[in-house]
C-alpha cells in the first residue's frame, strides 16, 4: 500500500520544505523545529547535563557506601548543609539515590536517549523531510526542558529534593512528616514529572504519526529499519503506558494536597493520627509499575533497534532474523505492559496474582532470548568492523546476556522472596538496563555523529579507550553487586554497618566504588572527544560506515528538508550487507553493500525476508 | 587501607588521563589518518574482545572464590530449604547459558574481526534454527517456573493447619514490635485510631476486646523451634518490609491492611551458631571488629550470630537501622520465655506508667 499512498506525501513534502527558510539565531538553535537540531537538544540536555548530573550523584553515594561515615571535603563542598562537617547526611542519602534513579531512567535514558535519535533517525531513515508536526515537536523538547529545569531546582529547596525512592511509594512519599524530602521537594518531583510526561507524549504521539504517514515511496512497514521499528513500537508504549503514570501522580498529588484518601488508611505519625481512610498503598504500586515496567522496554527497545542497525552495518551482514526481530519487538511491547506485578509478589497483593505474573514474565524472557542469539548469530561469518559503535553493541549483548540471565531468578515468585529489594535487584536491572541502554546511546553517538554534526568523525582511539575502560568498570561495579545482594543487604540504606551482620563487606564496597570512580572518568573522555570533534572532528566520506540505510544518502550539511533533491526511492530492504549472486560476484562489483535507494539489479532476486 | 586504595584510584586515573592525552596528540599529529577501523585496528579489538572473554570468567571465578563465602548460610526454615534448591538449580541453568552464550559472542568478535578481503556471509533466515533456539528457553523456563509456582503456592498459603504460632510484627518509623495472641494464641483487635501514648497503648489494642487481654508486646522476637509461625503484618506510618533472610521470609508491612506470612523455623539460634559457614563468618566478622577497634580505638564487643529481621523497604531516614532479634530455641526455652513475660492487661490496662511492652534486658543486637 505504501508505494502509492505516499508518493503525494513526498511531493507535498518537497513543496514546502525545498526552499530556504531565512533563519535567525534563534529559530535555527533555540525554538528550532527541525528534528535533526531537536535530537540533538535531547542529545546535549539529556545526556550531556542531566547525565553528568546523575553519574555524578552515583558517585557521592558509592563513597559514602564504601567509607561509610568518612568525612569528605567533596561532601561540604557539594552538599553544604547536608554533609555537617564532611560527613554525608542520611536523609541526604536517600535523596541522592532517589534523584540518580529517577534521573537516569526518565531524563537520560528515556528523554536523552530516545529523544535524541527517534528525532535524528526516523525522519532520515524513512525518507521524510521532518517530523509531522514539527512545532509539536518542539514544544515537547521545551517541555522536557522545563520538566529538567524544575527537577534541578528542587535540589535546592530547603528541605532537599524528593528521597522516597524513584519510584515515590506512598506513604512515604504523601507526607511531609515521614521525611523532609516529600514536602516542597517532592512537589516539585510530580510537577516535573507531569510536565516530563506531557513532553514525551507529545514526542511519541509524532513520532508515530510519522512513521505511519511519512515513509518514502516504497518503504513498506517491512523494509524500514530496525531501529525504526524500535523507535516505532517505542512510543506506542508510552503513549500506552505514561498515561496511567500521570494518573497516579495526580491521585498522589491530591492525597498530598487536597486530603483525598486514593493510597493512604490508617496512619498514626508523629504522635497523631491521620484523618486517612480506605486508600490503599498497593493501588499505587500497581499504577506505578504499569508504568514502571514498560518503562524499562522504552529505555532499551530504542538501544537494542541502534545495536541492530550498527551491529549489521558493521558485520557487513544482514541482521539475523529480520522478521523474527520485528516480532520479538512487537511480544515484547504486548507483554511489557502485563508484567508488571513481578514488581509487586511480596506487596501484600494476592498471590494468585503473583503466579499469574511470574507466568507472563516467563513468557516475556522467550522473545528477549531470540534476540539475544539473532545478534550473536549476526556476527557469526561477518567481516567485523570493529569501530567504536560496534564494539558498544557487543558490549550491549553482553550486559544484556548478563543482567538478563539473572531476570530468571527475580521473575520467579519464589526466588524473588529473598531477593526482592536487596542490591541483588540493583545488579540487575542495572546491567540489564542501564548499561545495555547507555551502550546502546554511545554505539548511536559514535554511529551517528557524521549526521549530526555535518560529516565530522569522533576520535577512533579515543572511542576505543572509553569502551573498554567503560566495559571493564561496568562489570568491575555490578558483577560483584549480586553477591552483595545473595549476602542479604537490602538497598537504599545509608550504611552496612549499623549492625555486624555486613562488616564484611566492606571491602566489596571499597572495590565497586573504585570501579565507579574510574568509569566515570572514562565518560570524560567521550565528552572531550565528542565536544572536540564537534569543532575539529575530520570530515569523513558521506557514507562512512558503508551503510545501506537512507540517512547517509542525505546531505552532510544539515538543511531544512534533508535532501537538496528529491527524496530517494526505497526498492529493497536495509540488510543487502554482502548480497551476491549464485556465482558468489557482488551484486554491485566491488561493493559490498546495496544501499536501499538502489533498484534491483537484472538476475537479482529480491530475498523473501 | 581506604587512604591506600583512593591513592591508587588517583594514581590510576592519573594514569589515564597521560596516556589520553598522548593518543590525543598521536592522533593529532596525523591528521589525515581516517577515524574509521583499519583491518589492524580490527584485529587489535578482536583480541581485546577475547580478553574480555577470559576477563568475564576471571571476574567470575574471582567473585565466587572471593565473596561465594558471604553469600547467606543453609536456610533456617522448612520451606528455605526448598527455596536454595530451586535457587541452586537456577544458578546452574544461569551460568551454562552464560558461559555457552559469551563465549559465542566474543570469539565470533574474535574470529570474525574485519579484513580486507574477507567476505561475509550473506545470511538472513535460518527457520530451524530459529526454531530450536525458541523452544528450548520455553521448555527450560517452563520446567522452571512450575517447579517455582509450586512452590510458591506452597508458601504463599498462610493457614491454620498444624495449630501455627500467631505472630503479629508491627512496623514503625524505625522499629518493630512483636505480639503474640498469648494463652489464647488469638491476636485482640488494634486499630491506629485506638494508640494511645499517654498508657502506653501503642499498638492500638481494643481495650474493650477479651482477645487482647492476654497478648503480649515485645521488642524482641522468639520462636520455638519446629513449629509453624502465621505472621501478620501491620504498619502504623509508611511501607515498611519484613526481611528475615535466614529464613528466606519477607513481606511488605502496608499502612491499612494486614499482610500475611508463614514459615517454620527448623534450626535453633544455638543450633546456627554451630554451623560451620556461620561460624566462618563469625571469626572473619570478629577479626575486622578486633581490628576496627585497634585502629579507631572504640571498643567493639565481639559479635555472635543471631537471626535478624531487617526493614527492607525505604521508610526514611533511619531505613538502614531498623531491625529486630529473633531467636530461635527449644519448645521449652520459647515456653520459659513467653511465661515471664506480662500480658497487655497486666501491663497497659493496670497501671499507666508501665511501658506497654516487655522491654529487652541486656538489648544485644544494634551497637
Ligand atoms: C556510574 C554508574 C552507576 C553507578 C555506580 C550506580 C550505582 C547505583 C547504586 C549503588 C544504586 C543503589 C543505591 C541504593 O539502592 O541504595 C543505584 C540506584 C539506581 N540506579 Fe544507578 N548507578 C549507575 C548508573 C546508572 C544508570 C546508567 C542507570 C540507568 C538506568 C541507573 C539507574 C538507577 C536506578 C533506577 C536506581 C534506583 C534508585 C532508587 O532506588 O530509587 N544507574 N545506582
Ligand atoms: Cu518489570
Ligand atoms: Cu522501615
Amino acid at each position: 500500500m505504501s508505494a502509492t499512498a505516499h508518493a503525494h506525501v513526498d511531493d507535498h513534502a518537497h513543496d514546502d520544505h525545498g526552499h530556504h527558510h531565512k533563519e535567525t539565531f534563534v529559530t535555527k538553535y533555540i525554538f528550532s523545529q527541525d528534528h535533526k537540531m531537536i535530537g540533538k537538544q535531547y542529545l546535549i540536555l539529556g545526556v550531556f547535563v542531566m547525565g553528568f548530573i546523575g553519574i555524578a550523584m552515583s558517585l557521592l553515594f558509592r563513597m559514602q557506601l564504601a567509607w561509610p561515615g568518612e568525612s569528605f571535603p567533596i561532601f561540604e563542598a557539594l552538599l553544604g548543609k547536608w554533609a555537617p562537617g564532611g560527613v554525608m547526611d542520611a536523609d541526604v542519602y536517600l535523596a541522592l539515590v532517589t534523584m540518580h534513579g529517577t534521573i537516569m531512567v526518565f531524563f537520560v535514558l528515556t528523554a536523552g536517549l530516545s529523544g535524541t535519535f527517534s528525532n535524528l533517525l526516523i525522519p532520515l531513515q524513512i525518507g521524510a523531510r521532518d517530523m509531522a508536526s514539527g512545532f509539536l515537536n518542539m514544544v515537547s523538547f521545551w517541555l522536557f526542558a522545563i520538566a529538567s529545569a524544575i527537577m534541578i531546582i528542587s535540589l535546592f529547596v530547603e528541605a532537599g529534593p524528593a528521597a522516597a525512592g524513584w519510584t515515590i511509594y506512598p506513604p512515604l512519599s504523601a507526607l511531609p512528616m515521614a521525611q523532609p524530602g516529600s514536602g516542597m521537594g517532592m512537589t516539585l518531583w510530580l510537577s516535573s514529572m507531569a510536565i516530563f510526561i506531557a513532553s514525551s507524549l507529545l514526542g511519541s504521539l509524532n513520532y508515530i504519526v510519522t512513521v505511519i504517514n511519512l515513509r518514502t515511496k516504497g518503504m513498506s512497514m517491512t523494509r524500514l529499519p530496525l531501529t525504526i521499528w524500535a523507535f516505532f513500537v517505542t512510543a506506542i508504549i508510552g503513549v500506552i503506558s505514561f498515561p496511567v503514570l500521570l494518573s497516579a501522580a495526580l491521585l498522589l498529588i491530591m492525597d498530598r494536597s487536597f486530603g483525598t484518601s486514593f493510597f493512604l488508611s490508617d496512619i498514626f505519625i508523629q504522635g497523631e493520627v491521620l484523618h486517612y481512610q480506605g486508600g490503599s498503598p498497593v493501588l499505587y504500586e500497581h499504577l506505578f509499575w504499569f508504568l514502571g515496567h514498560p518503562e524499562v522496554y522504552i529505555v532499551l527497545l530504542p538501544a537494542l533497534g541502534i545495536t541492530s542497525e550498527v551491529m549489521s552495518t558493521n558485520a557487513r551482514k544482514p541482521i539475523f532474523g529480520y522478521r523474527a526481530m520485528i516480532a520479538s519487538i512487537l511480544a515484547i511491547a504486548f507483554l511489557s505492559t502485563i508484567v508488571w506485578g513481578h514488581h509487586m509478589f511480596i506487596s501484600g497483593m494476592n498471590p494468585f496474582l503473583g503466579s499469574v505474573f511470574t507466568f507472563t514474565t516467563l513468557l516475556i524472557a522467550i522473545p528477549s532470548a531470540v534476540k539475544a542469539f539473532n545478534y550473536i548469530t549476526t556476527l557469526w561469518k561477518g567481516n567485523l568492523q570493529l569501530n567504536p559503535a560496534m564494539l558498544f553493541s557487543i558490549g550491549l549483548v553482553s550486559t544484556f546476556i548478563t543482567g538478563g540471565l539473572t531476570g530468571i531468578v527475580l521473575g520467579d515468585s519464589t526466588l524473588d522472596i529473598n531477593v526482592h529489594d536487596t542490591y541483588f535487584v540493583v545488579a540487575h536491572f542495572h546491567l540489564v538496563m542501564g548499561i545495555s541502554a547507555l551502550y546502546g546511546l554511545f554505539a548511536g553517538v559514535y554511529h551517528w555523529f557524521p549526521k549530526m554534526y555535518g560529516g565530522r568523525l569522533m576520535n577512533k582511539n579515543l572511542g576505543y579507550v572509553h569502551f573498554w575502560v567503560t566495559a571493564i568498570c561496568a562489570y568491575g561495579v555490578f558483577f560483584p553487586m549480586h553477591f552483595v545482594g545473595m549476602a542479604g543487604v537490602p538497598r537504599r540504606y545509608y550504611e552496612n554497618t549499623a549492625f555486624p551482620m555486613f562488616d564484611e563487606l566492606t571491602d566489596i564496597q571499597v572495590l565497586m566504588t573504585v570501579f565507579a570512580i574510574i568509569a566515570a572518568a572514562a565518560q570524560l573522555v567521550f565528552v572531550a572527544n565528542f565536544f572536540y570533534s564537534i569543532f575539529y572532528g575530520k570530515v569523513g566520506p558521506k557514507n562512512p560506515w558503508k551503510s545501506n540505510t537512507l540517512e547517509w544518502t542525505a546531505e552532510q550539511e544539515h538543511i531544512h528538508g534533508n535532501w537538496a533533491g528529491p527524496i530517494p526511492e526505497v526498492h529493497r530492504w536495509a540488510y543487502d550487507y554482502s548480497k551476491v549472486y549464485e556465482n558468489g560476484d557482488y551484486i554491485i562489483e566491488g561493493q559490498d553493500y546495496v544501499p536501499q535507494h538502489i533498484p534491483l539489479q537484472e538476475n537479482e532476486e529480491e530475498m523473501n525476508h | 587501607m581506604t587512604t591506600l586504595l583512593t591513592l591508587a584510584v588517583l594514581v590510576l586515573v592519573a594514569i589515564a588521563i597521560w596516556q589520553l592525552t598522548k593518543i590525543f596528540e598521536l592522533s593529532q599529529l596525523r591528521t589525515e589518518q581516517h577515524q574509521i577501523a583499519t583491518d589492524s585496528d580490527n584485529k587489535n579489538n578482536g583480541y581485546m574482545l577475547f580478553g574480555f572473554l577470559v576477563f568475564i570468567y576471571g571476574i567470575t571465578i574471582f567473585s565466587f572464590w572471593n565473596y561465594g563465602k558471604f553469600l547467606l548460610p543453609e536456610a533456617g526454615s522448612a520451606h528455605g530449604e526448598e527455596y536454595d534448591s530451586l535457587m541452586l538449580v537456577s544458578f546452574i541453568i544461569i551460568f551454562i547459558v552464560q558461559t555457552l552464550t559469551q563465549a559465542l559472542l566474543h570469539y565470533f568478535g574474535y574470529k570474525y574481526a574485519g579484513k580486507k578481503g574477507q567476505k561475509a556471509l550473506f545470511y538472513a533466515d535460518n527457520d530451524r534454527l530459529e526454531f530450536i533456539w525458541t523452544i528450548i528457553p520455553v521448555i527450560v523456563l517452563a520446567g522452571l517456573i512450575l517447579w517455582g509456582l509450586y512452590t510458591w503456592t506452597t508458601i504463599m498459603d498462610v493457614n491454620d493447619e498444624d495449630d501455627p504460632l500467631i505472630v503479629e510484627l508491627y512496623a514503625q518509623q524505625f522499629n518493630w514490635t512483636a505480639r503474640y495472641g498469648g494463652d489464647d494464641n488469638v491476636l485482640g483487635g488494634a486499630n491506629v485510631r485506638m494508640i494511645d501514648i499517654d498508657k502506653a497503648n501503642v499498638l492500638g489494642l481494643d481495650e474493650a476486646d477479651t482477645y487482647a487481654h492476654d497478648d503480649i508486646i515485645v521488642k524482641e522476637l522468639h520462636l520455638p523451634v519446629g513449629r509453624k509461625v502465621n505472621f501478620k503484618m501491620r504498619s502504623q506510618d509508611v511501607l515498611h518490609s519484613a526481611y528475615m533472610p535466614h529464613f528466606r521470609a519477607q513481606m511488605n508491612c502496608v499502612p491499612g491492611m494486614i499482610t500475611e506470612f508463614s514459615f517454620t523455623p527448623i534450626y535453633t539460634t544455638e543450633e546456627m551458631r554451630t554451623n560451620p559457614d556461620v561460624m566462618d563468618k563469625v571469626k572473619r566478622t570478629n577479626k575486622i571488629r578486633a581490628e576496627k577497634s585497634a585502629s579507631t580505638g572504640e571498643a567493639l564487643d565481639p559479635w555472635q550470630f543471631d537471626y535478624i529481621l531487617l526493614c527492607n523497604k525505604i521508610c526514611g531516614k533511619s531505613h538502614y537501622n531498623m531491625q529486630m532479634k529473633i531467636i530461635v530455641e527449644t519448645e521449652e526455652e520459647y515456653n520459659q520465655w513467653i511465661k515471664s513475660q506480662s500480658t497487655f492487661a497486666e501491663t497497659v490496662m493496670k497501671d499507666d506508667t508501665n511501658p506497654a511492652f516487655n522491654t529487652v534486658s541486656a538489648v544485644s543486637v544494634a551497637e
